[in-house]
C-alpha cells in the first residue's frame, strides 16, 4: 500500500513538474522579444556541434555510436565526452569483472544494430535461459523461461566489455574527447533573445568550450547535467548496499539459469558468467554488507551458500498454507508451473572481488529541457534486484535515436522540445510502471511479517501457474 | 486598374527602387503585389487610406514572435511536420539523387512569403540551397538573425526583402528559371492577382521544377473555421490576418496554374486540430488543403519525370 502510494506520488510530481516549469518560463521569455542585432556572442570561435554526449559509459557509448550511424544523421557533427580514459580491450582479461549487466534481447538488438555485439560475443558474454527467484520465508517460486529453454531469455555481461566493444564501434562518424571533464553547462534562453547564443554551451577543464544545439546528459546517477538544470529528482535511498564478487562453482554445470532469492534483508542474486563461474550480487543492509566484507574468503563462501540454501526463515504455518495452496492450483491447472531447482554451491571466490556500494533509486521528474535529454542513470536509477538498469538506458537509446533520426529527416533542429517531449512520454511510459514494480518487489521481500508472506506466497505461485502472466512479464522485461 | 495605387504604395511601403517597377510594368503585366499575409494586409489597407502607422508597429513587433513555438505562429511551426515532408518526398520522387543525411542536396528552393524562415530553416537543414523572400523587412531581419547562429544554414539560407515580381524581373535570359522548386505556403490566399504569381512561379522555375502551394479553401466551413473560430474564438492566429474573399478553392487554384503552364500533380486536405496543436492529413480538402504542380516542359509540355511518375 505504502509503494503504491509512492509510485503514485511520483506520477503527480512528474505531472506538475512537467507543467509548471517549462511553459512559464516560456512565458517569460517571450517578453523579451527579439531585437535585429549583429551576430551576438562568440559564435563563430567556438565549434558548434549538432549532438554533444557528456558521459561515454555504456549508455553514452551506445548512443553516440546509434547516433553516428543513423543515415538520416549521417553528415551531423556528434562529440562524446568522457572524463576517463579510452578503455581498449585488445584481449579479455582472465579474471571476471564484477560489474556485470544482464542485457534482454532487446537491448542485445540495439547493440548488434551498432555492430557491438559482434565484439562482445567474440570477447565474453553468458546467455541464460532461465530465471528463478523464489522466497527463503517460504517454499514459493517462480520461474521465467522461454518455451523449452530453446531460445536465450537475456545475457550476463561483463560492463568493461560492453564498453570496450562500443568503443570499438566509436570511430565512423563520431568524435569522441577522453579525459575531458565538463566544469560548466550553459543553458540557453528557450527563445532565442538577441546577442544570446541559442545553443548549449559545455565549459570543459581544459578551458575549451564547445557548443551545441542538443547535449544528452549520460552521466550517471548522480547527472550534473541534471543537476545543473535543476530538474527535480524522486529518489529514496534502500538503506541497502550491494555486495558483488566473482563466484567459483564447486563443479561446472551448464550454468544457464539466473537464481535469485528473497531474504528478508534483501535479494540475493547469482548470475552465470561461465560453466564454472557465476557472479554475486547481494542486496543487504549496510552493516551486514559491512560484516560480509570483512569476512575470510572460507566463511563468505558458507554465508552465500547458506543464503541461498537455508530454511531457517521458514516457518510451519506458512509453510502447509503455501502447499495447500500450490495443490490446490495443480489440481485446476495440473501442467502449469515447474519444479523447484537448486543452485549450483559455490566453492571459492574470485580472490580481491568482493566490492560493496550503497543502493537506492531514483527517478528524474522531467527527461527533457529545451536542448537537453537525460538519458540512462542520469534519468532513472533503479534496484539491480530485476537486472533492468542498463536495459532501461539501452531503451533510452533506441527510442531518441528513432526520434532523432526522424526529426532530422524532417528537417528539424535536433534541440527542439517538440521531439525531445515524444521522447519524454515515451519512456516514461515504460519506465515508471517498471520501476514501480522493481520498487513494489523489494518492499514486498524485504519483511517477514506473515501475513505478507503468506499474500506474496500465493502471489508468486498463482503467478508460476499463469503462463499468459508470467509471458507479459518476460515480454515487458525483455524490451 | 489598382496598378498606380500599388506603385505608390510599394514606393512609400518598401523603398523599393522604381526601375524595377516600371520594368515589370512595361512589359505588360500589371504591378500588383506578390507578398507574404502581413504586408498584404498593410496593403489592403492602405489603398483604402493611408498607411497606418498603427499596422506597422503591429507587423514589427509580430515579427519578434515568429520563433515563439508556443507563440502566435504556432500552427505554422506545427505544420512543418506535414509540409516539410510533403515538398521532401515529392522532391525526392522527381528528383532520384540519394544524399544519406541532406536528402534535398543540390536542389535550389525559393521560398516566397517565408516570414521568420520557419519552413525555410529546416529546408536547408535537409540539403538544399534556399532563397527565402519576403516583402517585410522585419520578417527578413528576424529570420536571417535567427539562421545566422547555424553555420549548418548560414551558407545554405539565404534571405532577401523583395517580392516575387522584383525577383522574376532580375531572372532574365540565362537566370530566368534556375528554381527546382518554388515554396508559397500559406502565401496565396493573401495575395491580389494570383495571376500574375503565378506567371511568376513559372518564370523562375526550371521546366519540370515543382511548385508548392498550401493555402485555405474558399467553402462555408473554412469561413467558420478559419475566421470564427481560428481568429476570433480561439485566437490560434492574429485577428485580421485573413480575408475569406482571397481564399481560392483548389479547382480554381488548378485552373490558374494550368493556364500559365503549371500542371498540378497532387492536392492533400490538411486538417488542424486545436486541441493537440497537430496537423493530420485529411481527404477533405474542404478548409486546409497543400498542392503540388510541376512547370510543364517548354518542347513537349510534358516533362520526363512526369511521365515517370504516371506511369507509377
Amino acid at each position: 500500500m505504502h509503494t503504491l502510494t509512492k509510485s503514485a506520488l511520483v506520477l503527480n510530481g512528474l505531472g506538475q513538474c512537467f507543467t509548471g516549469g517549462k511553459h512559464l518560463c516560456a512565458v517569460k521569455i517571450t517578453s523579451r522579444g527579439l531585437v535585429r542585432a549583429v551576430r551576438g556572442g562568440n559564435s563563430d570561435k567556438d565549434e558548434v556541434y549538432d549532438v554533444v554526449i557528456s558521459g561515454g559509459g555504456m549508455v553514452g557509448s551506445a548512443m553516440a555510436c546509434s547516433l553516428g550511424m543513423d543515415p538520416n544523421l549521417a553528415g551531423k557533427k556528434i562529440l562524446l565526452l568522457e572524463a576517463g580514459n579510452k578503455k581498449v580491450m585488445d584481449k579479455v582479461p582472465d579474471i571476471y569483472s564484477t560489474r556485470v549487466s544482464s542485457i534482454s534481447p532487446g537491448s542485445a538488438t540495439l547493440l548488434s544494430s551498432i555492430g557491438a555485439w559482434e565484439h562482445i560475443t567474440k570477447m565474453r558474454y553468458k546467455p541464460y535461459k532461465k530465471m528463478q527467484v523464489w522466497d527463503a520465508c517460504s517454499d514459493a517460486l517462480i520461474t521465467f523461461d522461454k518455451e523449452n529453454l530453446q531460445d536465450e531469455m537475456a545475457y550476463i555481461v561483463e560492463n568493461d566489455v560492453v564498453v570496450a566493444a562500443l568503443t570499438k564501434q566509436l570511430d565512423r562518424n563520431v568524435q569522441v574527447k577522453y579525459r575531458s571533464k565538463v566544469v560548466e553547462y550553459t543553458w540557453p534562453m528557450p527563445q532565442q533573445a538577441a546577442e544570446s547564443i541559442p545553443w548549449v554551451q559545455v565549459t570543459l577543464a581544459s578551458g575549451d568550450t564547445v557548443q551545441t544545439k542538443l547535449l544528452l546528459g549520460a552521466d550517471g546517477p548522480n547527472s550534473m547535467v541534471r543537476q545543473g538544470l535543476g530538474i527535480p529528482t524522486v529518489k529514496w535511498n534502500y538503506d541497502q548496499s550491494a555486495v558483488v564478487a566473482v563466484l567459483h562453482l564447486s563443479e561446472p554445470t551448464e550454468n544457464n539459469v539466473a537464481w535469485q532469492r528473497f531474504l528478508p534483508t534483501g535479494p540475493i542474486a547469482m548470475l552465470p558468467l561461465s560453466d564454472t563461474v557465476s557472479s554475486l550480487v547481494w542486496s543487504t543492509s549496510h552493516q551486514l554488507a559491512e560484516e560480509l566484507l570483512q569476512l575470510d574468503d572460507e566463511s563468505f563462501v558458507d554465508a552465500i551458500n547458506s543464503a541461498f540454501w537455508s530454511n531457517e526463515n521458514q516457518s510451519e504455518l506458512i509453510e502447509t498454507a503455501g502447499s495447500l495452496f500450490r495443490s490446490a492450483l495443480s489440481v485446476i491447472m495440473p501442467s502449469a508451473g515447474s519444479p523447484r531447482q537448486l543452485p549450483p554451491s559455490v566453492a571459492a571466490i574470485g580472490p580481491k572481488t568482493r566490492v560493496m556500494f550503497p543502493l537506492g533509486m531514483g527517478h528524474a521528474s522531467e527527461y527533457v529541457r529545451h536542448r537537453v535529454a537525460l538519458i540512462g542513470d542520469a534519468a532513472h536509477r533503479v534496484h539491480p534486484l530485476a537486472g533492468q538498469g542498463a536495459n532501461l538506458g539501452f531503451g533510452d537509446v533506441t527510442c531518441l535515436t528513432q526520434l532523432l533520426s526522424q526529426a532530422a529527416f524532417n528537417g528539424r533542429d535536433l534541440g527542439a522540445i517538440q521531439h525531445l517531449l515524444e521522447y519524454e512520454t515515451e519512456r516514461q511510459r515504460h519506465n515508471l510502471p517498471m520501476m514501480a514494480a522493481i520498487d513494489l518487489m523489494k518492499r514486498l521481500y524485504s519483511t517477514n511479517v506473515a501475513p505478507v508472506v503468506l499474500l506474496r506466497t500465493f502471489g508468486l505461485q498463482a503467478t508460476n501457474m499463469l503462463p499468459a502472466i508470467k509471458e507479459t512479464i518476460m515480454g515487458f522485461a525483455s524490451k | 486598374m489598382y496598378s498606380d495605387k500599388f506603385c505608390r504604395l510599394a514606393f512609400r511601403l518598401l523603398g523599393r527602387k522604381p526601375v524595377a517597377v516600371f520594368g515589370l510594368t512595361r512589359r505588360g503585366f500589371g504591378w500588383t503585389a506578390v507578398c507574404t499575409q502581413r504586408t498584404l494586409r498593410l496593403v489592403r489597407s492602405a489603398s483604402q487610406a493611408s498607411v497606418d502607422p498603427e499596422e506597422v508597429r503591429r507587423f514589427r513587433s509580430l515579427a519578434s514572435k515568429w520563433w515563439d513555438e508556443q507563440g502566435e505562429f504556432a500552427a505554422l511551426h506545427a505544420m512543418n511536420d506535414l509540409r516539410v515532408p510533403f515538398i521532401r518526398d515529392n522532391l525526392l520522387n522527381v528528383h532520384t539523387r540519394r544524399h544519406p543525411g541532406k536528402p534535398l542536396a543540390g536542389l535550389k528552393i525559393l521560398d516566397v512569403g517565408c516570414g521568420g524562415g520557419l519552413l525555410a530553416e529546416p529546408l536547408g537543414r535537409l540539403g538544399a540551397s534556399v532563397l527565402a523572400i519576403d516583402p517585410v523587412e522585419n520578417s527578413i531581419g528576424t529570420a536571417q538573425l535567427h539562421s545566422s547562429y547555424d553555420p549548418e544554414l548560414r551558407d545554405r539560407v539565404r534571405y532577401r526583402a523583395c517580392t516575387l515580381e522584383e525577383l522574376s524581373a532580375e531572372e532574365e535570359g540565362e537566370r530566368a528559371g534556375h528554381f527546382d522548386a518554388v515554396v508559397a505556403s500559406e502565401v496565396v490566399e493573401h495575395l491580389a492577382d494570383l495571376e500574375t504569381f503565378a506567371f511568376c512561379c513559372g518564370h523562375v522555375l526550371k521546366p519540370g521544377g515543382s511548385l508548392f502551394i498550401t493555402t485555405i479553401n474558399k467553402t462555408n466551413l473554412s469561413y467558420v473555421l478559419g475566421i470564427i473560430v481560428a481568429e476570433q474564438l480561439l485566437r490560434i492566429v492574429p485577428r485580421g490576418t485573413h480575408d475569406w474573399e482571397k481564399f481560392i478553392s483548389p479547382v480554381e487554384l488548378e485552373r490558374l496554374l494550368e493556364s500559365n503552364g503549371l500542371s498540378v500533380r497532387s492536392i492533400q486536405g490538411m486538417l488542424y486540430n486545436p486541441v493537440s496543436g497537430a496537423w493530420s492529413w485529411s481527404d477533405s480538402t474542404a478548409i486546409n488543403y497543400a498542392l503540388h504542380a510541376l512547370r510543364v516542359s517548354d518542347d513537349d509540355g510534358r516533362p520526363e519525370e512526369e511521365e515517370k511518375e504516371c506511369r507509377s
